[in-house]
């Protein structure tokens, strides 16, 4: 029997590329450092959660009806009439916010570590490439439930295409297929978030770990393990990733699953913000709710877009500055000037300089899912401009500071200097 | 390959994590896998349905439609009661052995009241819907025809009981569904006799 | 460091999580309902049936899944089917969108998942907080939702009752004052506890999978915790080796 299944495997294996190859290469011999930490579980739960979307989405189409009249009542049928529907519908709504928090956790750990700097810059460049899609197909799927905030959250992000100067208004009209968000939209954004966006997303997933493993992981101490390699031509301090990743990844996936399901069994609304209460609402082009917000995870950026006045009669730049806020991350691997990479290495001011863009970024985060309201006015001192409108203007101030600051301020930090070895 | 000894606790740790993952991961695939199965409004939909029989007239068809198919409701006349008789050596299955029918209607005329033919209208072959044709239409049927119906697209022939002729291409008799008597003029299609 | 950050994350949640005002600025009330209490959602659908179920619909809760209340289906189509409606049916209701808007200048929303998108809270004040109001269309106003186009459909149980608004002193919050102006069948005890019964009934249309989806949390949450001590003792086992 065995000699019949290594026979079968011998035809299969003489006539493809070696699998077995490809698993030496990027499991069993890839080597990564040993003293990778909580930041780096990460990555895999990315790639966990890219599956259970994938997955949970495909079953999800089975029974959603992409049409204006239909879509609303399809996913209520799923929740109550197909047979574990509801638990497929949250497992979806869950993933979605679950994706971004890992995703903006994996980036961080990115910021913390200097993963972005030479020689991995591309695959810093393939990982905001990923993130821009994702953003994307989150926007894409989000006008699928056809709720109030799915039509108007599409409505006013579409409008915004539309103040670009020039080419605004047409190019707003072509994308939504129709004069206001309608079901020429609805169809295509279905098409796109089902197929088009998935298939993109996996290729550039592929991108960025094949680019990872050309130049190999870097680690907390911020070091290049291929420095110091043994007799064996392998980096002293580095493991092979399978087994002892792989077994790691799994213990974290386990956690994560954990706190995945207490959320999608227990509270898989989160008090609105994974499943917006409004959004049980069926869309109505005549009524505007009180109430936009987009989905906490794209809050930061919407506050930016908020807190911008029109300039020059024009609502753009702050449409701009909203692009800017996103695409800026782009350029971190050649903002950043240090000779170190981690910051356990670095001076002062970075180490500042992160903490206040964590505050930025959180605060902004909140204020942008709250009306502009929500911490009152200041008296007529200030003509009684929103107290939150200031901070928000005051926060991403910081925030491009952040960025634009970064080529002087990591020039002339002191470091430490970093050691020859990795630190478990 | 390898000198080393096998390692046990390794070993029995893989199976063991192996093991609790396979449920868990068959927990996981088992909501996906259930979902396919009818949904509430599919169930629904398919439910019984009700036939006002008061104003069928003697030897007259009445048809419903129940679960997506033509259910026919014959009330029968004697002469028609009597053709079934006749057509008993004619048929394949004349004491309807093969269960294309319930409990009650396990019987001569394959109906709970005589009166009262009850068939799914699709022929047992591959599924058209066969035509009535009466004990008038001998040109077509032949000298001996006592009435029953025709399926145009293999010529499979039942008769006034649903049962299949001999010959035909259709293998056993057409269907009776599940049906009960709410009132003399009201039948349910689909639910036996209220118990269930 | 770390977990100062992963607080600063709960902030809004918390915020999230408490009673707050409805638009209008009144406080609403909690509704004291209990999904797991059977004898009350029985009760709060037959109020649902009997007073709502003419001009709103609830068109996607099927009358056949009552049966989780503890029902017999002929129970459902003795007492709760109004209509010629099959007891596998959705809870439709014969008032088109369109009729509904030209009767009451705003269409009566379909409440399958109104309890959802309101909340217990704001449904279970608002159905309490109707008072004559002369000047408006339907005679009837609402404090946690001012003018509605809703009349007070629940009025021959609750009363005719009128309010008046006192400004607060010193830019304090405004003053409620309540009073009966005729009485309903129920008093305020009886009347409170039908709107609770309805309110919970409501919450459950929402989501009538609720139950259900504790339930499994529960035993998942378990299985992964299982799944997790083997895991990590197999990490444990490999990671020896690494010093």
């Amino acid at each position: 029997m065995a000699g019949r299944l290594m026979a079968l495997w011998d035809w299969f294996d003489s006539r493809m590329p070696s699998v077995a190859e490809e698993f030496r290469k990027h499991m069993a011999e890839y080597y990564a450092p040993k003293n990778f930490n909580f930041w780096y579980f990460f990555g895999a739960l990315s790639i966990l959660l890219l599956a259970i979307q994938i997955v949970s989405g495909i079953f999800l189409t089975m029974n959603y009806k992409p049409d204006a009249n239909l879509a609303f009542g399809s996913v209520e049928y799923i929740m109550r009439d197909v047979p574990g529907g509801w638990l497929i519908r949250y497992i979806h709504s869950t993933g979605a916010s679950a994706f971004f928090a890992v995703i903006y956790l994996h980036m961080f750990r990115g910021l913390l570590y200097g993963s972005y700097k030479q020689p991995r810059e591309l695959i810093w460049i393939f990982g905001m490439l990923i993130y821009l899609t994702l953003m994307a197909e989150a926007f894409l799927g989000y006008l699928l439930p056809w709720g109030q905030m799915s039509y108007w959250g599409a409505q006013v992000i579409v409008n915004l295409f539309a103040t670009i100067p020039f080419i605004g208004p047409d190019l707003a009209l072509w994308i939504r297929g129709d004069y206001v968000v309608g079901d020429a939209t609805l169809n295509r954004f279905f098409a796109l978030h089902v197929i088009a966006v998935p298939l993109a997303l996996l290729g550039l997933v592929a991108a960025h770990i094949l680019a990872l493993h050309d130049v190999g992981s870097n680690n907390p101490d911020g070091i290049e393990i291929k420095k110091k390699k043994g007799p064996d031509g392998h980096p002293l301090d580095g493991i092979p990733f399978h087994p002892y990743y792989t077994v790691k990844d799994i213990a974290g996936a386990v956690i994560f699953m954990m706190l995945f399901c207490a959320i999608l069994f227990f509270v898989p609304e989160v008090g609105g913000y994974f499943l917006e209460y409004n959004n049980f609402v069926p869309a109505d082009p005549l009524k505007t709710p009180a109430h936009i917000a987009p989905l906490w995870y794209f809050t930061p950026f919407y506050s930016i877009l908020r807190a911008v006045p029109p300039l020059f009669n024009s609502q753009f730049p702050g449409v701009a500055l909203f692009g800017l806020s996103t695409m800026i991350l782009f350029l971190l691997p050649w903002l950043d000037r240090s000779p170190v990479k981690s910051i356990r290495y670095r001076g002062p001011l970075f180490k500042s300089a992160v903490a206040i863009f964590v505050v930025t970024f959180l605060v902004l985060g909140y204020l942008g899912t709250e009306p502009v309201t929500v911490w009152g006015q200041f008296g007529s001192w200030l003509g009684y401009v929103d107290v939150a409108t200031v901070a928000a203007r005051i926060f991403t101030l910081l925030y491009f500071a952040f960025f634009f600051l970064m080529p002087w301020y990591t020039a002339i930090d002191k470091c430490k200097p970093e050691p020859d070895r990795v630190t478990m | 390959m390898s000198e080393k000894k096998i390692d046990n606790t390794r070993r029995n740790l893989i199976v063991a994590t192996t093991a609790v993952a396979g449920v868990a991961g068959t927990g996981v695939a088992i909501p996906f896998a259930w979902s396919w199965w009818p949904s509430e409004r599919a169930k629904a939909a398919g439910g019984p349905v009700e036939a006002d029989i008061s104003a069928l007239a003697p030897g007259e068809l009445q048809v419903v439609e129940w679960r997506g198919k033509p259910v026919w409701i014959m009330r029968r006349t004697k002469e028609m009661l009597e053709g079934v008789r006749k057509s008993d050596d004619k048929v394949t299955d004349p004491k309807s052995e093969v269960a294309a029918q319930p409990d009650y209607a396990k019987n001569e005329n394959r109906s709970i009241k005589p009166e009262f033919l009850v068939l799914v209208g699709i022929c047992s072959h591959l599924g058209c819907s066969p035509q009535q044709k009466s004990s008038d239409e001998k040109g077509e049927m032949g000298a001996d025809w006592a009435g029953g119906f025709l399926c145009a697209c293999h010529g499979s022939k039942f008769d006034l009981a649903g049962r299949v002729y001999k010959g035909a291409p259709a293998p056993i008799n057409l269907e009776v569904p599940p049906h009960t008597y709410l009132s003399d003029t009201r039948l349910l299609i689909g639910e036996d006799k209220k118990g269930a | 460091m770390k977990s100062m950050l992963l607080a600063l994350l709960f902030v809004p949640l918390a915020g999230a999580f408490s009673a707050h005002a409805s638009e209008a600025g009144y406080r609403l009330d909690r509704a004291p309902i209990d999904p797991r209490d059977l004898l009350s959602l029985q009760s709060g659908a037959r109020t649902f049936v009997n007073y709502c179920l003419n001009c709103h619909s609830a068109q996607y809760m099927r009358y056949n899944r009552l049966t989780e209340l503890g029902l017999t289906e002929s129970q459902i189509r003795d007492n709760l089917i109004l209509t010629d409606a099959k007891v596998g049916d959705t809870m439709k209701v014969a008032l088109t969108l369109k009729d509904g808007k030209a009767m009451f200048g705003a269409a009566p929303p379909d409440l399958s998942v109104i309890g959802r998108s309101r909340s217990a809270d704001w449904l279970y004040t608002y159905l309490r907080t109707f008072y004559r109001d002369p000047k408006s269309p339907t005679g009837w106003n609402n404090a946690a939702f001012p003018q509605a186009a809703m009349p007070h459909a629940l009025w021959s149980l609750q009363g005719e009752r009128a309010l008046e608004v006192v400004a607060g002193k010193n830019h304090g919050p405004a003053e409620y004052q309540w009073s009966q102006i005729s009485a309903g069948t129920q008093n305020t005890v009886q009347y409170d506890t039908t709107v609770r019964d309805l309110v919970n009934f409501l919450v459950y249309i929402g989501e009538p999978a609720a139950n259900d989806r504790k339930r499994l949390g529960i035993v998942v949450l378990f299985a992964l915790l299982i799944l997790f001590v083997f895991a990590y003792l197999l990490k444990k086992e490999y990671w020896k080796d690494v010093k």
